[in-house]
C-alpha cells in the first residue's frame, strides 16, 4: 500500500468527521498563529528600535546636559580640550544645537525645518558630508559665516529640486548662503534627517540668544576605544557638573546589546508560549485519536482480517495525525500572517514575515503531530484482529 | 490445500485453560465445498481463525495451499489473509463509511494493485454478485442480503483459492440466506474452495462435505450425498 492511499484514506477520515478533525486542529491553529504572530511582533519592534539605534552610528557617544542641580555647565572649548587630550580614544567632538522648527525662506517658497547648529566634526561623528558643494569649515564658525548645508528634502521643497548652492536663504529672517547639499540618507522624505539644516554653532547660539549647548556628539576612534572614551567622559563631566546626575551618556552600540538580550529573552519567552499551546494542541491530537482507534476498532479489526499488515495501520493512523496538524499549521500560518499584515497595516509594528520561524512552527506542528500520533497509531496497529472484530 | 495434523489451541482463562482445539487432524482438497459445524463453545469459531489465519495454534501443524502456516508472524498472517482468503462474515463488516466499491477495493489496495486495475476488478466482482447498479451505494443503503453480496465480491475480488464464511446467512432472512447460499454453490462450481462455519443443519446439508465438531474435536466427517 503505497503512501498515497494512506493519504486518500486520511483525506477521507478526516471529512467524515469534519468538526471533530476542525476542534482538533484548533490547537495546532492557535500554536502555530501564536508562534508566527508572537516572533513576528518582537522581531519587528526590535528591528524598528535597531534600525533607529543603528543609524544613529555604532561608535558615537550622545552627551545630553540635563543641568539638573547645578549651576556649573561645560563649555565647547573645555569639551574640545578633553578631547585633544584623549585623542587615543576620541577623534571628533561636535557641539549639537538644535531649532526644532525655523521657518526657511527662498524667494516666496516657505518652508519649516530643523536647523542644526554644529561645526565641521559633525560630518565625522554623523558619517555624513555632504553630496554636493561643501560641509560646514572651522573657519566658519570662527568667523560666524551665515551659510547653511540643507537637506535634500529642503532642496526639494523651496528650490523645487534646482541647484541651491550659492543661493541666498533667509532662515528666521537672517540671510544665510547655501555652500552645500547634505548627502541624501532618507529618500529625501518629510521630518526625516534629510529635512535639516546645518548652520555654524556660533551663529546659532546667536540667533537663539543662547550660548548654552546642551548637546554633544562625540565619535570614538574605534569600536574598541567606545568604552574607555564613556569612562574618560563620565570621569571629566563629572568633576565638572560635581555629581552624575548632570550629563547623560549613550551609545548605540552598547543599547544594542542590551536590546539585544532583552528581544532574545522576550522571544523565548513569546515562543515558548507559543510552544507550549503547540504541546497542549498535541495532546488534544493525541486524545482525539485514542477516542478514534477505541471508535473504529471493529473497522481495523476488516481491515486487518483482509490483509492490512501493522504497518499499513500505523502509516494510516499516523498520516491521519500528520494530516490534522498539517492542515492546521497550515492555517495557522495563514491566520498569523493575516494578523501580521494587520498589525503592519495600522502601523503598531512594521510588518516582519520570518520565514524561518514559519517553516519551524510548520515543522513543529508536524513534529506534534507524528510525536503525539504514534502512540494511537500504535495502538491500532496492535489491535488483534479476532478481537477487534468481535468489537461493537 | 488445508493440512491439519493434530492441532491444538489452548487459551487461559484466569486459573482455567480452556483447550478450545484438542488434537484437530483436519485435511480439506481444492474445489471442496466444507461445513463446519458445532454448537458454540465446541470450538468451531477457534477452527475457523487457524484456517483464516488470523490466529496460530498452541501446537500441531498447519499448511494452507502448500505454505507451512503454524508458525507466521503478524504480517506473514495478513499477507496469506490477502492473498489466500475471502472472508464472509456473519455480520458483514463492511466499512460503513466507504461505498460498496471502496469496501470490495481495499483488499487490493493492502496488497499493492494500480488504482485502475483495482477499480475494474472491484466492479467485476460486484456484478458478478449481481450488485452492478449498486456500486457507488454505501452499506447504510443497502439491505442485509445486498450487504452480504458486497461482503462476497471483497472476498472474491483477489481471487483467492479459499473462502471462508462465518455463519454468512446468520442475519439474513431466509430468502436472502438463499440466495447467498447460491452464490456460494456457484462459485463452487467454478472452482473455489468453500468453507462455511455455521450451527444449522440445513445450511450444512447443502455443502458437499459435513465436519461435526465437539469439545475441540472432530466428530463426525462424512460426504452428504
Amino acid at each position: 500500500m503505497g503512501l498515497l492511499q494512506a493519504y486518500k484514506m486520511a483525506i477521507k477520515s478526516i471529512r467524515s468527521n469534519k468538526v471533530r478533525s476542525f476542534l482538533t486542529m484548533l490547537g495546532v491553529i492557535i500554536g502555530v498563529m501564536s508562534v508566527i504572530t508572537a516572533v513576528a511582533f518582537a522581531e519587528g519592534t526590535t528591528k524598528q528600535i535597531t534600525d533607529q539605534l543603528s543609524s544613529l552610528g555604532t561608535n558615537l557617544i550622545n552627551v545630553y546636559i540635563t543641568g539638573r542641580g547645578s549651576n556649573r555647565q561645560v563649555t565647547y572649548e573645555q569639551l574640545k580640550e578633553f578631547g585633544d587630550k584623549n585623542s587615543e580614544v576620541i577623534s571628533a567632538i561636535a557641539p549639537e544645537m538644535s531649532i526644532n522648527s525655523a521657518t526657511t525662506k527662498y524667494g516666496t517658497n516657505v518652508r519649516d525645518t530643523r536647523i542644526i547648529g554644529t561645526t565641521s566634526d559633525y560630518e565625522k561623528t554623523k558619517v555624513r558630508g555632504a553630496q554636493s558643494g561643501r560641509y560646514l569649515m572651522e573657519i566658519d564658525n570662527d568667523n560666524r559665516q551665515r551659510v547653511a548645508v540643507i537637506g535634500t528634502a529642503v532642496v526639494n521643497d523651496i528650490f523645487d529640486g534646482n541647484n541651491p548652492i550659492g543661493e541666498s536663504i533667509k532662515i528666521d529672517g537672517n540671510v544665510f548662503k547655501v555652500v552645500g547639499v547634505l548627502a541624501e540618507i532618507a529618500d529625501g522624505s518629510d521630518s526625516s534627517d534629510d529635512d535639516q539644516i546645518v548652520i555654524p554653532v556660533s551663529v546659532a547660539q546667536r540667533m537663539s540668544q543662547n550660548s548654552q549647548i546642551n548637546n554633544y556628539a562625540i565619535l570614538a576612534t574605534d569600536s574598541e576605544s567606545v568604552d574607555a572614551a564613556m569612562i574618560v567622559l563620565e570621569e571629566f563631566l563629572t568633576k565638572i557638573y560635581g555629581d552624575s546626575n548632570s550629563f547623560r551618556l549613550m551609545n548605540a552600540a552598547q543599547m544594542l546589546d542590551t536590546l539585544g538580550s532583552v528581544t532574545g529573552t522576550l522571544m523565548l519567552l513569546l515562543g515558548g508560549i507559543a510552544g507550549i499551546s503547540l504541546v497542549v494542541g498535541g495532546i488534544g491530537i493525541m486524545n482525539i485519536m485514542l477516542v478514534s482507534v477505541t471508535e473504529r476498532t471493529r473497522e481495523i479489526g476488516i481491515r486487518k482480517a483482509i490483509g492490512a499488515k501493522k504497518r499499513n495501520i500505523l502509516t494510516q493512523f499516523l498520516i491521519e495525525a500528520l494530516m490534522v496538524t498539517g492542515i492546521g499549521g497550515t492555517i495557522g500560518l495563514m491566520l498569523g500572517c493575516g494578523v501580521i499584515f494587520s498589525i503592519g497595516r495600522m502601523g503598531i509594528v512594521p510588518s516582519v514575515y520570518s520565514f524561518k520561524w514559519m517553516t519551524l512552527s510548520f515543522g513543529i506542528s508536524l513534529l506534534v503531530g507524528v510525536i503525539f500520533g504514534i502512540f494511537p497509531a500504535n495502538k491500532a496497529a496492535n489491535l488483534n484482529p479476532i478481537q477487534a472484530l468481535r468489537h461493537e | 490445500m488445508i493440512q491439519i495434523e493434530n492441532m491444538y489451541k489452548k487459551y487461559i482463562m484466569g486459573d482455567n485453560v480452556v483447550n478450545a482445539l484438542n488434537g484437530v487432524d483436519l485435511h480439506i482438497r481444492e474445489h471442496e465445498f466444507v461445513a463446519i459445524v458445532g454448537p458454540s463453545g465446541s470450538g468451531k469459531s477457534t477452527l475457523m481463525n487457524m484456517i483464516g489465519c488470523l490466529d496460530v495454534p498452541t501446537a500441531g501443524r498447519f499448511f494452507i495451499d502448500g505454505y507451512d502456516a503454524s508458525k507466521l508472524s503478524d504480517d506473514q498472517q495478513a499477507e496469506i489473509r490477502n492473498k489466500k482468503i475471502g472472508f464472509v462474515f456473519q455480520g458483514f463488516n463492511l466499512i460503513q463509511k466507504l461505498t460498496a466499491l471502496e469496501n470490495v477495493e481495499m483488499p487490493l489496495i493492502y496488497s499493492g494493485m494500480r488504482a485502475a486495475e483495482r477499480q475494474k476488478r472491484a466492479v467485476n466482482a460486484l456484478e458478478s454478485v449481481g450488485l452492478g447498479d449498486r456500486v457507488h451505494h454505501t452499506p447504510t443503503e443497502l439491505s442485509g442480503g445486498q450487504q452480504q453480496r458486497v461482503a462476497i465480491a471483497r472476498a472474491l475480488v483477489t481471487d483467492p483459492p479459499i473462502i471462508l464464511g462465518d455463519e454468512p446467512t446468520g442475519n439474513l432472512d431466509s430468502k436472502s440466506g438463499k440466495e447467498i447460499m447460491q452464490i456460494f454453490k456457484n462459485l463452487n462450481a467454478k472452482g473455489n474452495t468453500i468453507i462455511l462455519i455455521t450451527h444449522d443443519d440445513h445450511i450444512a446439508e447443502q455443502a458437499k462435505r459435513i465436519i461435526r465438531i465437539m469439545d475441540g474435536k472432530i466428530i463426525e466427517d462424512r460426504e452428504v450425498s
